[in-house]
């Protein structure tokens, strides 16, 4: 059962799912390292990218394109959703920032009930069934894809963060709000941008998603989960972490499910989850935004 | 005749969600002054600094800078006119850079001469100057000290305001502190000092008001109320 012909290809699309897994966590870890809330909408705005991608892909678009729109789109919807409902309903109170995002997460979800019906809902690609020989392994095409796509956002995200204005207005916000203000950055619009740019992770890990994945109204739940499980075991706020963290989760759930079977694999990630939690609650990697 | 004065509070009230800490302040300062701010702890002073620069907004009165009304403008619009603040506790990015700081510093203003007020800033504190690549957090309390009064000269203020920039500082570093200040000063940069080394200010300062629970209860040039004998009883102790 140990045999590594068997563990070898398990743990490559582990590591193809796990990119997904670290973009989903990195948009999560940006939002909580400046706005210090973890954001419960997170699942439901990976729903709202998954359905964009859908019917977009039913309107012709291939999923790979329509990350031209769904990451600009999702951004937007971020930055506005941050703007005009999370900040304003909040009134500098985190705790009522944490009810916002439960709320607006519900209200997203059964208006997607309202509107998708519950149906779980996959799409047909010509290249769906194409296989990649990595020499140890035949991996699908868009697993390879996701993989490779996902790395290079991390990377765009970190040159982002560490080599731009706009990022270094992001860490400054994250750590000092005041002091930030007394140089003259925007505090708000830095709040929205992270919020923005974090859910912009989630256009395109739904774009690259779809084509080996479904989507649901509930199909958020999964990555939610997964995302702050990354986060914890990462390093809450911290990119690096949250980077091999995705890679280690996905690595864990698929050998998990191989070895445990299938309904289990998740368990796995849950055992992490706790024996972080117990062992090294501040994550294996320093934190790095906050 | 109306002079602009470069600042022009009048009537000031302000407090934090209802309960009222400055009861109305009337301060000026003009172009090119060292004007020194006095009163114990709690008077009010931090919060007269946060509602100039547009931290807290004001809940009466009026603030002037440049002869423009900049009453409850938000900071960033404050910062852009030249009016900056080093405040009480530093405040600098402790997960940043010292380069980055500073850099940060002209964010808002003066962004096109960085690179030169980058040099400016590391010829008057050379030890910043070595220390670029360091995490402002890692330095010690008088280097960031520094720093914060590093980021504030890098948006070119035309008003500095400096909130107790000795607080913490070794004997020697306060005396490099107010040599600092007085060469701010002889460059032509105004300054409103907010200072609990009552002596040292008054010595460098032209104008001096003091504050108590709110209230400006004296003001004069700093030569009257070096001899004014309420001031000397409440700060000197003689
Ligand atoms: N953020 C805040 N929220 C509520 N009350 C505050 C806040 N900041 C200051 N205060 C209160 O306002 C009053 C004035 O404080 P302030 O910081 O302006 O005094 P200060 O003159 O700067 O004193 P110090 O010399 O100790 O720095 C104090 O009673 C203080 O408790
Ligand atoms: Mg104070």
């Amino acid at each position: 059962m140990l045999d590594p012909i068997i563990l070898l290809p398990a743990a490559i699309n582990g590591l193809t799912m796990g990119a997904v897994y670290a973009l989903v966590a990195l948009g999560l870890t940006l939002i909580y390292g400046v706005l210090h809330i973890i954001n419960f909408a997170h699942g439901s705005l990976l729903m709202v990218g998954l359905y964009g991608a859908f019917f977009l892909h039913r309107a012709g678009l291939d999923p790979y394109l329509a990350l031209v729109v769904m990451v600009p789109a999702l951004f937007f919807t971020g930055y506005a959703l941050q703007w005009s409902v999370i900040g304003k309903a909040s009134h500098g109170s985190d705790q009522n920032i944490l009810l916002v995002t439960l709320g607006a997460s519900i209200v997203i979800e059964n208006l997607a009930l309202y509107f998708f019906s519950a149906d779980t809902r996959t799409i047909d690609t010509p290249y769906s069934f194409e296989m990649i020989d990595l020499g140890v392994a035949l991996v699908p095409l868009p697993r390879v894809i996701a993989f490779a796509a996902a790395l290079v956002l991390a990377a765009v995200l970190w040159f982002l963060i560490a080599r731009t204005d706009l990022g270094r207005a992001i860490r400054a916000v994250a750590k000092e709000r005041q002091g930030a203000r007394l140089v003259g950055i925007d505090v708000d619009h830095i709040f929205a941008m992270s919020f923005g740019i974090g859910t912009a992770c989630l256009g395109a890990a739904a774009c690259l998603l779809l084509p080996m994945f479904y989507v649901s109204p509930h199909v958020g739940h999964v990555f939610v989960l997964v995302a702050f499980t990354v986060v914890v075991l990462g390093g809450m706020g911290s990119f690096s972490g949250a980077l091999i963290g995705g890679l280690l989760i996905g690595v864990t759930e698929s050998l998990g499910g191989l070895l445990l079977g299938e309904s289990l694999g998740q368990m796995g990630i849950f055992l992490i989850f706790i024996a972080t939690l117990m062992f090294r609650p501040s994550g294996l990697f320093g934190s790095r935004l906050s | 005749m109306s002079v602009v004065r470069l600042l022009d509070v009048r009537g000031l009230r302000a407090g934090y969600d209802g309960v009222p800490v400055l009861h109305g302040v009337d301060l000026q300062v003009d172009a090119g002054e060292i004007v020194t701010l006095l009163g114990s702890n709690g008077a009010g002073k931090s919060t007269l600094n946060n509602n100039l620069s547009g931290l807290f907004q004001p809940s009466a009165g009026q603030v002037l800078f440049e002869g423009e009304d900049i009453t409850g403008a938000p900071s960033m619009g404050i910062v852009a006119r030249g009016l900056v603040q080093v405040p009480e506790g530093r405040r600098i990015f402790p997960n940043l850079t010292v380069l980055e700081n500073l850099e940060l510093g002209s964010y808002r203003r003066a962004r096109g001469h960085c690179s030169r007020n980058l040099e400016c800033v590391t010829a008057i504190f050379p030890r910043l100057g070595e220390r670029l690549p360091q995490a402002a957090g890692t330095l010690s309390g008088g280097e960031q000290q520094m720093l914060a009064i590093g980021r504030g000269l890098m948006a070119e203020p035309r008003l500095l305001i400096l909130d107790e920039p000795s607080l913490g500082l070794s004997p020697l570093l306060v005396e490099e502190m107010f040599a600092l200040i007085r060469r701010l000063h002889e460059e032509g940069l105004a300054l409103l000092l907010v200072e609990q080394n009552v002596v040292q200010s008054l010595e460098l300062a032209q104008r001096g008001y003091v504050l108590e629970n709110g209230r400006i209860v004296l003001s004069g040039t700093a030569a009257s109320l070096r001899e004014d004998p309420a001031l000397r009883r409440a700060y000197l102790g003689v």
